[in-house]
Formats: structure tokens, C-alpha cells, sequence
């Protein structure tokens, strides 16, 4: 092993997170605490500009941004702006995770492959995706296919190197037992390696997802490509505090969303899976 | 003999597997765009060129590059210290955890980028309203791992320190630190990244200075070669500071990858 090619991380080992089922006191009551929680947090943020602890002009109260946001909701051209910014997540994001399973599959079971890759990867892997923001400028302007070069490169990797531990975590004994009983190599590849790096692939996805989120947002952010980021910068040039903030809650709530979806997405494709059975039965 | 010529071999098989791609895809990009006529994409010759002028020879290294630095190591900082703080008191307590935990996923869920704009509100256009954008976002990662890896906290050694009377701050440092420390580091290097795209955007939106702000000046200004000399340095600081934290994981959790390494060496006996 080269001295690039580390230990996978603690996190990329449990490759399907225990998640938040684990507390051992009665959920209905945890439950409501973070409801009052959550009601506690929205009345500080109403109570807080009141009183003029910070002036309402940087930080509207609660009421007036869900006003903001009430309006937002009856605008066409704010669902516009989500459709546009959908599209370039989901885009990138599909591309990415198409890109990242050839790749890892093909680098991960040649071994030559994965040792001559290794550096490059390590090196091209904490390049920040910004970087890239200008010559996207350059190359597309402020169109789709810019937001799309930031998010397939910054989702990219997360799925490539899940894909590659999972790969590599196949069970010896059952590689030796397929080895024995002479499995075809498309055999292997669909019954020994696939449901191996399976859960690794879904935590990748679930990390590429909520990245290409943000990549997506940043660039219309920056690059002024349609969509969100777009439209909260033209909110915070405009003065329109209350719909900027309006359209944060947005991103944020949209960003609860990919989490909530990929978290399905993965009890649903590894519901066979002991982790995700052991969850299900405590 | 034959021993040391293996061992010789191995070395050299192993340079080769380091450097071998990344030499041949740079010489690569150096044949292809040698004689490159395309304005967005000048020789590779050409940009090394033009980088020891635009960043060694100038100084731009004091000017640009140290207060950039500067802000993402204190937002950083900041970061890790909140973060470790608060996830500690929020993961030792049940209640305190379920109490916040809905608005923490919320506050997670919000991409960081679009507090640029909060933020410029609060805090104008100078180093404070950067280092706070550094600050919140690398606070999350590092606030949620925290929580994780506390809740993990091995019962028999709670116990343990129990019947031995360790509690307090020794208690926090020794137990509840120590064990949660593997989820820390992966908050840390997930924060890092963050972190340096952070620096980089609220540099790109009002700073009169770093290397966010030169890049794009590069660009509006069409210094395409310049630009990439810039895109080259991001990327070679990427990659840096992801070396120096490795090395800083390795150094902190050495107990905890001996200990996965045994497990596993058992494991599979």
C-alpha cells in the first residue's frame, strides 16, 4: 500500500450509519422536544429583532420572513428558479454518480489500476471544486452546463471513493468460496462485488447529493446561472432582506429534503441489508 | 543479494505507482497543449511560466495568499472550538440533543454559500464578515461528528471511569474526547474542505485582496494564463492542507488505527 492510499476514514467503514434511532429513551418524547426546540428557535429569531437587540433591517422577525416566504410560494418565477435549480442537481448529480461507478469499478477490481491510480486521486480529490469557477465562466458563461462542471467534479469523487472502499471490503472467505466453486467474472461482479459495495455506493450517493446541492446553489450564486443562488443575490442587491431570507429557508429546507430522500433511498435498496434490518427491529 | 534486489524493486515498482500517472497525465497536458491556439486553454509551458512571475516574483504571496490563509485558519479555529465545545455538551445529555437536534439538521441542511450574502449584511465587507463565513460553515460538520462519536461513547469504559471517580474536565479529556476523537477528525477534514471553498467565494464576492479575489480578477480581466496559475495554487493548497491534516490524524488517532488493525487482523483469522 502506498502511503497515499490511507485507511479509509472512520466514516467510509460503517458505511451505513446507525443514524438516529439509537437513543434508548422514548421517541415520542424526544420527538416533542424537538419540536419545542425548533418552536423555541423561530421565537428567538421573532423576539430577537423586536426588541431591537439586532436591527430588523439585517435579521427580519420570524413572521415577517414566513410572510416573505408566503409570498415567494404564489410567484411563477420563483418555482422557475427551483425547477432550474433542481435540474442542475439532479443532472450533475446522476452524471456524477454514473462517472464515479464505471470508474471505481473498473480502478477497484484491477488491482495494477487502483495502485497507479491511487496518488492521482489523493491529489485531485481536496482540489476545491471553486476553483474551477472561473474557467467554467470562461468555457460556458452563466448557463447550465457551468453549474453542471462544478457539480459533477465536486460530486464526483465522493461516489469514486466510496465505490473504491466498498471494493475493496469484499470478504476473503467468500471471495475464496466464489474462487472455488468457479463463478464467471460477470458472476462475481453481480453477486460477490455489487451487494458489497453496495451500501458504500448509497453513502457516496447521500454525500454527493447534499455537495452537488450546495455546488449547484454556489454557482448560481457566483456565476449568476439561473436558479436559487441566482435569485438570492438579486434579493440581497435589491434590498429585499425579507424574500433573501425567505429563499435561504428554501435552500435549507431543500437541503433537508435530498438528506430525508437519500436516507430512503438507502433503507429502501438495503433493506436486506443487517445493518439496516437491525435498525428496523430493535 | 537477491533479498536487496527485491527490496530495491519494490521501491522503484512503488515511485512508479506514486508518480507514474500523475507524470504522465502532466506530460500529456503539456504535448496536447503545446502549440495550443485556444485562448481559455495557453500551453502548460506557458502557465508554469507565468506562475513563478505571478506569485513568487511578486507579492502577491504577503498580499494575497498569507491574509487568505489567515482567514481560513482562524474561521477554522474558531470552528473546531465551538464545534468540539458545544457537540460534547449536546451529545453528553439526552435531552439537550433531542432538543436541538431538528434545528441543527435544518441549519446543516442550509448550503453555506448562500450565508455569504447574511453575513456581508452583519459584518460589511472586511476579514470579520470572512472568517465568520469560514466559521459557519465548518462549525456543522464538526458540531454533528462530535455528537455522533460522544453518543458512542463505549459504556464499560463510562462505567470504568465511574468506579474510579474520573470525572470533570479529566473525565471529558480522557474519555469523552479521546473516544469520540475518530468522529472529531472526520468533522475536521469534512469541515476543511468546506472551509477552503468558503474562503475562496467570500473572496470572490467583495475583498479587495486573497487568492479568491485574484483569481476572478484574473478572469474578468481575461489573464486567462494568469487565471490558471491561480487555479494551479488553489488546487496544490487543497491539497496541502488535506496532507498536513492527515498528518495531524495520524499523529492524534494512532491508538485508534492500531486498534482497527488488530480487530481486523483477528477478524480474519
Amino acid at each position: 500500500m502506498t502511503p497515499t492510499a490511507t485507511v479509509p476514514p472512520p466514516a467510509a467503514t460503517a458505511p451505513v450509519s446507525t443514524g438516529r434511532s439509537g437513543g434508548t429513551g422514548p421517541r415520542g418524547g424526544n420527538a416533542l422536544l424537538g419540536l419545542l426546540g425548533f418552536a423555541t428557535f423561530l421565537a428567538l429569531l421573532e423576539v430577537v429583532p423586536r426588541t431591537g437587540l439586532v436591527s430588523a433591517n439585517y435579521l427580519p422577525p420570524t413572521s415577517r420572513i414566513a410572510g416573505a416566504l408566503a409570498e415567494l410560494l404564489g410567484e411563477g418565477r420563483f418555482w422557475v428558479a427551483v425547477t432550474d435549480t433542481l435540474q442542475g442537481w439532479f443532472l450533475g448529480l446522476a452524471i456524477a454518480v454514473a462517472l464515479g461507478v464505471v470508474v471505481g469499478f473498473v480502478i477497484g477490481t484491477v488491482p495494477v489500476l487502483r495502485e497507479f491510480t491511487a496518488s492521482t486521486i489523493e491529489f485531485l480529490r481536496p482540489i476545491p471544486s471553486v476553483a474551477l469557477i472561473p474557467l467554467a465562466v470562461l468555457l460556458f458563461g452563466s448557463e447550465l452546463n457551468s453549474v453542471l462542471l462544478l457539480v459533477v467534479y465536486a460530486a464526483f469523487w465522493q461516489v469514486l471513493v466510496q465505490v473504491l472502499y466498498g471494493v475493496r471490503d469484499v470478504d476473503p472467505v467468500a471471495r475464496d468460496t466464489a474462487y472455488t466453486f468457479g463463478f464467471s467474472r460477470w458472476t462475481r461482479i453481480r453477486h460477490l462485488l455489487w451487494p458489497t459495495a453496495l451500501p458504500y455506493l448509497l453513502t457516496g450517493i447521500r454525500l454527493a447529493a447534499a455537495v452537488a446541492l450546495i455546488l449547484a446553489i454556489t454557482a448560481e450564486l457566483i456565476i449568476g446561472a439561473p436558479g436559487l443562488g441566482n435569485e438570492i443575490n438579486r434579493a440581497q442587491s435589491g434590498g429585499a432582506v425579507d424574500s433573501m431570507y425567505a429563499l435561504i429557508i428554501v435552500t435549507g429546507l431543500l437541503g433537508v429534503a435530498v438528506n430525508v430522500l437519500a436516507r430512503r433511498l438507502e433503507r429502501a435498496v438495503l433493506s436486506w441489508h443487517p445493518s439496516v434490518r437491525g435498525e428496523e427491529s430493535p | 543479494m537477491g533479498a536487496i534486489a527485491g527490496t530495491v524493486g519494490r521501491g522503484l515498482r512503488w515511485v512508479a505507482a506514486v508518480l507514474g500517472l500523475p507524470v504522465a497525465l502532466l506530460v500529456l497536458w503539456w504535448v496536447l497543449s503545446a502549440d495550443s491556439e485556444t485562448f481559455y486553454l495557453p500551453p502548460l509551458s506557458e502557465i508554469l511560466a507565468a506562475f513563478d512571475d505571478v506569485w513568487l516574483r511578486s507579492d502577491r504571496l504577503q498580499a494575497d495568499v498569507l491574509p487568505s490563509l489567515l482567514r481560513l485558519s482562524a474561521g477554522f479555529i474558531l470552528a473546531v472550538v465551538l464545534g468540539v465545545g458545544l457537540g460534547v455538551l449536546i451529545g453528553s445529555f439526552r435531552r439537550v440533543r433531542a432538543f436541538f437536534e431538528p434545528v441543527l439538521e435544518f441549519l446543516r441542511a442550509v448550503p453555506p454559500p448562500v450565508l455569504v450574502p447574511v453575513l456581508m449584511l452583519f459584518a460589511g465587507f472586511g476579514n470579520t464578515m470572512k472568517v465568520l463565513v469560514v466559521l459557519s460553515g465548518c462549525v456543522w460538520p464538526i458540531l454533528l461528528n462530535t455528537v455522533e462519536g460522544v453518543r458512542a461513547v463505549d459504556e464499560v469504559l463510562t462505567e470504568t471511569c465511574r468506579c474510579y471517580g474520573i470525572r470533570g474536565p479529566a473525565r471529558v479529556w480522557h474519555l469523552v474526547i479521546r473516544s469520540a476523537s475518530p468522529q472529531i477528525l472526520t468533522g475536521l477534514r469534512q469541515a476543511l474542505s468546506v472551509g477552503i471553498i468558503l474562503m475562496v467565494i467570500s473572496e470572490m464576492f467583495a475583498a479587495n485582496n486573497g487568492l479568491g479575489f485574484s483569481i476572478i480578477q484574473f478572469q474578468r480581466t481575461f489573464a486567462v494564463t494568469n487565471m490558471w496559475t491561480g487555479i494551479l495554487l488553489l488546487g496544490l493548497l487543497g491539497f496541502l492542507l488535506a496532507v498536513l491534516l492527515r498528518l495531524f490524524e495520524r499523529r492524534a488517532l494512532h491508538w485508534y488505527f492500531g486498534l482497527r488493525q488488530s480487530q481486523r487482523d483477528d477478524g480474519h483469522r
